[in-house]
């Protein structure tokens, strides 16, 4: 994984609660076997109406997200679905990072995973933030803080060990191997076996 | 003073949590199924790694796999191409790294909360972990189950472990006497519109009370299942006489005296009686009535004959639009397309018989249609076995074959656009069971009450 230190960027608002991981990505597109290319199935049902052309008032598709990198959702974004595929679909887009008053616990942990930030902010600046899309904000993935157009700085709350990873890019599967002699130590002293 | 969650949890800690450093979490049985596994195996072959416990492994093909008849993997190209790479992946796959796989022909086939159970692979106080949010299932059983990303599912294929924070407990205690014609997923719904459908963020749930003592192990799981629909990431509930009875004599759980010595070690893990949780709620089962969805997520509820709510919140507004339905008016003023029956969450026998206990001896509405989809292979059988298939199919409904069906919508069984599912399944979020596709949630027996009448159905005037 790549290290990520800092997003500079305007955001995209999506003001709905409650946006799921099948709205992020729907279930008929989770039959590949890869990672790749899910960006342009992203929130596919509501980018696109039924023969496939864009629908004029979902915010993706104003002129002005293009190429926006934070991506500030209502209350409650990413439940349901533990599909990894969401996290990978909003990266494949374009997204960096996902702003919201409370982010479902399976998202949060795949975003980090994958590189993509979970900002989780107080109900009054994500308030303030739905009602004004297309603002430019700084995430500090280090000092764990959201700079507002003012030059306010919000922190945010990131699991310690993620923040190291994401900052030195470090692959969390190889910390799980270097444990492997503690590992074989558990199975073998552990009272009852599986 | 120790809870449930707290004893199992400190038993797989292999490392300990600091500051700095999530704790190492033991993981003593791993469900993979097709959908969500093959990245991680890609993983496993990019750095030459192999799968650490095959043996606490189980892996199994339900969620994109088609519930017309499929004897190989020759029919599958033909019945679901979506799929068939996938499938044909996981057959790949589990040969390659040596892992048993309950697949097409497998007696044991089934939807991955389905089959654990069945076969007794679940168990008290084990850490159980699927890449699927409903693993909370298994939780009934007083064991710690939680849905992890593809990602994850690689940690644990490779190592056998997860990197995790100890979440906080949350108690939500049921008491009082279900009433007639009330089922458990009529309890879980009203708990869900009670803390709301990220009431649960950050904790494990522990279901307590007269209520969950009286249920048996497939209510329980009902319950349990649908903890994530409350955010919450794990539901457990003590075990007990009717956990061990449900157990007893499962292929996969230990026999002769290594069996009482289980007993004794399950009997340990109930919550200490002074143990304190972060967050406790309770519920009088004793006045609720069938319960239904009226909007696009678990928490948005209603009972049966009671108005659908108003408000001028946005998402609100967009749900019940979305919906076409009238705040003020009773669900069952709505008309009925389609009726599903079955997914993890009520696609056990018991189930299947609450809704052929209505169904029995009458014809569903002109114009619905019924799929009944059994949560397994085993279920399937033990259904023909006491002719439940009959029942349904003099209804007038569909009898298929094992799977996720129409919970999620991967393998062609769907709803068409516009069309009012009445669905004994977890989800009804905007297009799960098909673009467009409008779902409220039930219990079979209101389900099946809904295909008879053709409108959402209150089912207790059917019993
Ligand atoms: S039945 Fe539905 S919720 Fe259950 S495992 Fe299958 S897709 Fe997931």
């Amino acid at each position: 994984m790549q290290a990520i230190r800092r997003i500079q960027s305007r955001t995209v608002v999506l003001p709905t609660k409650d946006i799921d991981t099948d709205q992020i990505i729907a279930a008929r597109f989770l039959t590949t076997t890869t990672r790749e290319g899910l960006g342009k199935s992203l929130f596919y049902d509501l980018r696109f109406d039924a023969d496939g052309a864009k629908k004029p008032g979902f915010p993706l598709n104003a002129p002005e997200a293009e190429g926006c990198r934070i991506l500030v959702a209502g209350n409650n974004f990413g439940c349901g679905s533990s599909r990894e595929h969401a996290p990978w679909a909003l990266l494949d887009y374009g997204f960096q990072a996902v702003i919201s008053s409370e982010i479902a616990d399976i998202f949060r942990n795949n975003a980090l995973k994958n590189g993509l930030i979970p900002v989780v902010i107080d109900h009054g600046i994500h308030a303030w933030l739905l009602e004004n899309p297309g603002v430019e904000l700084t995430i500090d993935v280090d000092a764990s803080t959201v700079e507002l157009p003012d030059g306010r700085r919000e922190g945010f709350p990131i699991e310690s060990f993620a923040r190291h990873c994401l900052l030195n890019g470090i692959d969390q599967l190889g910390y799980l191997r270097q444990h492997e002699k503690a590992i074989r130590r558990y199975e073998e002293s552990r009272p009852w076996k599986p | 003073m120790p809870t449930l969650f707290e004893k199992v949890w400190n038993d797989h800690v292999v490392v300990p949590e600091s500051a700095e450093t999530p704790a190492i979490l033991y993981i003593d049985l791993h469900i993979i199924h097709e959908v969500t596994t093959p990245q991680a195996f890609a993983t496993l072959r990019e750095k030459g790694l192999p799968v650490r416990r095959p043996d606490l492994t189980l892996a199994t093909m339900d969620h994109s796999t088609p519930t017309t008849p499929v004897s190989s993997l020759k029919d599958i190209s033909v019945v679901a191409p979506g799929a068939a790479g996938q499938v044909r992946q996981m057959e790949k796959n589990c040969a390659e790294f040596g892992l048993e796989l309950h697949g097409f022909g497998s007696k044991h086939r089934g939807i991955v909360h389905v089959i654990g159970p069945e076969l007794g692979a679940t168990q008290p106080g084990k850490t159980i972990v699927c890449g699927d949010s409903h693993t909370s299932t298994h939780g009934a059983f007083g064991a710690l189950a939680f849905g992890i990303g593809t990602t994850e599912v690689g940690h644990v294929l490779a190592t056998q472990c997860l990197l995790q924070r100890k979440p906080k407990t949350l108690s939500v205690t049921i008491d009082g006497a279900l009433p007639k014609g009330v089922l458990a997923k009529d309890i879980i719904l009203a708990i869900i519109g009670k803390i709301g459908v990220d009431g649960g963020t950050g904790h494990v749930i522990e279901y307590r009370g007269d209520a969950v003592r009286a249920m048996d192990m497939e209510s329980r799981m009902t319950i349990c299942n649908m903890s994530i629909e409350g955010g919450a990431r794990a539901g457990m509930i003590a075990p007990d006489d009717t956990t061990f009875n449900y157990l007893h004599g499962r292929p996969r759980v230990p026999q002769g005296d290594a069996w009482e010595a289980a007993v004794r070690r399950w009997r340990s893990l109930a919550s200490d009686e002074h143990a304190s949780f972060d967050r406790s709620v309770s519920l009088d089962a004793g006045v609720l009535q069938p319960m239904v969805t009226f909007g696009t997520n678990p928490g948005m509820v209603v009972g049966i004959n009671d108005p659908v709510p108003d408000s001028d919140d946005a998402s609100f507004r967009k749900a019940l639009e979305y919906m076409r339905v009238t705040p003020g008016k009773p669900m069952t003023d709505n008309k009925v397309d389609v009726v599903f029956i079955g997914s993890c969450t009520n696609g056990r026998l018991s189930d299947l018989e609450q809704a052929a206990a209505i169904l029995k001896g009458r014809k569903i509405a002109d114009g619905v249609r019924m799929l009944v989809v059994p949560g397994s292979q085993q279920v399937k059988d033990a259904a023909e076995a006491n002719g439940l298939d009959d029942v349904f199919r003099a209804a007038g409904a569909e009898w298929r074959e094992a799977g996720c069906s129409m919970c999620i919508g991967m393998n062609g069984d769907i709803a068409a656009p516009g069309q009012l599912s009445v669905s004994t399944s977890n989800r009804n979020f905007e297009g799960r069971q098909g673009v467009g596709a409008r779902t409220v949630l039930a219990s079979p027996a209101t389900a099946a009450a809904s295909a008879l009448s053709g409108r959402v159905a209150d089912p207790r005037p059917y019993l």
